[in-house]
């Protein structure tokens, strides 16, 4: 019993929650078209990725990596269809994150704020390198350049963002 | 006994199968979320190899450069392009009223000097037909093929791509409004990109600084010609020139219009770092700092049309130009009949105007700087040396 108590992944940790269809489908919608808004009258937002937030949302809450996966994938494929890259390219990148979001949901308290940032941080960072891979090696395309700074700039912006989105984010949750 | 040992061997069968099936039940079960991302990636990675060279190939009705608008983009710019329009049609009504009933303070004052400026431009383009009319006739000498824009398309940017990796915008305009791929799309500063994939009520603007687009150009001044290109970071470079002395930062670069999408002379931006480019030796990075201000496009024109004359209308503005032109000169000359003593005056200012600008005698304003006096004149001061025709092979110094 104590050992339940103490344990890392307690009952309270891996509870699953689900939302409602409406959610699922409106908010990586409205996210979508956000990000395609707002940098038309502040540049500087470009730097954002909204659209990542979402799909780590998601997959820390729903903690099934099926689930993850198909929403990183078909937001990224979303994604894809408004810039000028051939689609997969967000597509994969968002899948493997959902994927990698929801095995970590299991393993971390993804409730406490520190840890929130933390995920978005590191995920932001690991999409920039899968984005690099897969424009740079599986497209072939020499002209794509990894900007350390600017990536780490991104990462930094998009968990400062990440926290006042996931507490908003956090009323739509239901326990399964 | 056969019969037995038959159905021994069925049996035997049987549970191999069942077995195998619980094996391969419990692999699947539990390696099941892999597997699915698995299956995912790979299903997108093909995808993407089908798309890929497709853009390569470009077989089939497809847009100019031969991509194909896939049915999945189709949808997804049908399904955000509305909401961005009613976003920009929202905020573009808020200031619209601001402009036109709140902020009209000073608008008299602005008027008054705007017709100053028309008054001063209708001066500057008078000396110019002139120059524009001989430039004309030698061009039809040398059966030079300009080409003149003739029709354009304005269009409001309702929205973006979304991500700083693919410099994207989108307009309110479409092939509904005679846009098609691959037409060149500027501001009253300068190009900014073309059109990349239009659907009926909307198009995509890809700008110069996405590393996918490009332009042909040349250099104002040295007329070196380039490519222009897109970097990763939002900068634009040419990187297919050699050093060059005589390229210098600060020079305008325009469009070359090789390239067969942007007619020629349309500014493009000035030159404002010149520096080796560790990647393409001996190349240099020519850094080019854009014209048009990319980051904030509300307007732009589409280049819908062009032609190898001269639209109709700029050809009845250089013959106003060319009558006031003539008028002036008409003017000049009964002035000069009338009054020999302004001409005069006339004549002297001019040459007044040689020497203090400077330059060679009869050479107006060759941009040699004047030689002053010299304060003690000695062998060496300016017109002291004796022409080579008076020197003598052999003679000693006098």
């Amino acid at each position: 019993m104590v050992m339940a108590e103490h344990s890392y992944t307690s009952r309270r940790e891996i509870d699953q929650y689900a939302f409602h269809t409406a959610v699922t489908l409106l908010v990586p919608l409205a996210c979508v078209l956000l990000q395609a808004v707002l940098p038309k009258t502040f540049p500087g937002l470009a730097i954002l990725d909204l659209p990542l937030i979402v799909v780590i949302f998601f997959a820390v809450a729903r903690r099934n990596p099926i689930a993850g996966t198909v929403t990183g994938t078909l937001i990224g494929l979303f994604q894809d269809g408004l810039t000028n890259h051939p689609f997969g390219v967000n597509g994969i990148a968002k899948g493997i994150i959902g994927f990698a979001a929801a095995s970590i949901g299991f393993a971390v308290d993804v409730e406490n704020v520190i840890n929130r940032v933390a995920l978005n941080f590191g995920f932001s960072l690991i999409q920039s390198g899968l984005l690099y891979l897969i424009t740079r090696w599986l497209l072939g395309d020499p002209t794509v350049r990894l900007l350390p700074l600017h990536e780490l700039l991104r990462a930094g912006c998009n968990a400062a963002v990440s926290v006042p989105l996931f507490f908003l984010l956090d009323r739509f949750k239901s326990r399964e | 006994m056969a019969g037995c040992e038959c159905a021994e061997g069925l049996g035997r069968a049987t549970i191999e199968w069942l077995v195998g099936n619980v094996v391969m039940d419990s692999f699947f079960s539990r390696y099941k979320n892999s597997l699915v991302l698995i299956a995912i990636v790979l299903a997108q990675t093909i995808m993407l190899a089908v798309q890929v060279p497709k853009s390569i190939e470009g077989h089939g009705p497809a847009d100019a450069d031969g991509r194909h608008i896939t049915l999945l983009r189709y949808w997804a710019v049908a399904l955000v392009t509305p909401v961005e329009r009613a976003v920009h049609g929202t905020s573009f009504d808020v200031r619209h009223v601001w402009s036109n009933y709140i902020g009209l303070r000073g608008a008299h004052e602005q008027n008054q000097a705007l017709q100053l400026e028309i008054a001063r431009l209708r001066q500057e383009q008078a000396a110019f037909a002139e120059d524009a009319a001989q430039g004309r006739r030698l061009q039809a000498l040398l059966a030079f093929k300009q080409q003149y824009i003739t029709s354009t398309v304005a269009a409001q940017v309702i929205g973006t791509s979304g991500s700083d990796a693919s410099r994207v915008l989108y307009l309110d305009k479409g092939s509904a409004d005679g846009l098609r791929p691959e037409q060149a799309v500027m501001t009253p500063d300068g190009v900014v990109g073309k059109l990349r994939d239009v659907f009926p009520h909307t198009a995509q603007l890809l700008l110069l600084n996405d590393p996918t687009s490009g332009a042909g150009v040349v250099l104002e001044t040295t007329r070196l010609r380039g490519i222009l290109r897109g970097e990763a970071n939002g900068r634009m470079e040419i990187n297919n020139l050699t050093a060059d002395s005589r390229i210098k930062v600060g020079e305008r670069v325009i469009t070359s219009g090789g390239d067969q999408v942007f007619p020629r002379g349309l500014p493009v931006g000035v030159i404002v770092s010149i520096a080796p480019d560790p990647q393409h030796q001996p190349y240099m990075a020519i850094a080019i700092e854009p014209a048009a201000n990319l980051a904030r496009l509300e307007e732009v024109l589409v280049i819908t049309g062009t032609d190898t004359n001269l639209p109709v209308a700029a050809q009845q503005d250089a013959a106003i130009a060319d009558a006031a032109s003539a008028e002036n000169k008409r003017a000049a000359d009964l002035i000069a009949e009338k009054l020999p003593s302004a001409a005069d005056a006339a004549a002297v200012k001019t040459g007044d105007a040689e020497t203090t600008i400077g330059g060679v005698p009869g050479v107006p304003n060759s941009g040699l700087p004047k030689v002053q006096p010299a304060v003690r004149p000695d062998k060496y001061s300016p017109g002291a040396t004796p022409s080579a025709a008076e020197l003598k092979p052999g003679a000693g110094p006098q």
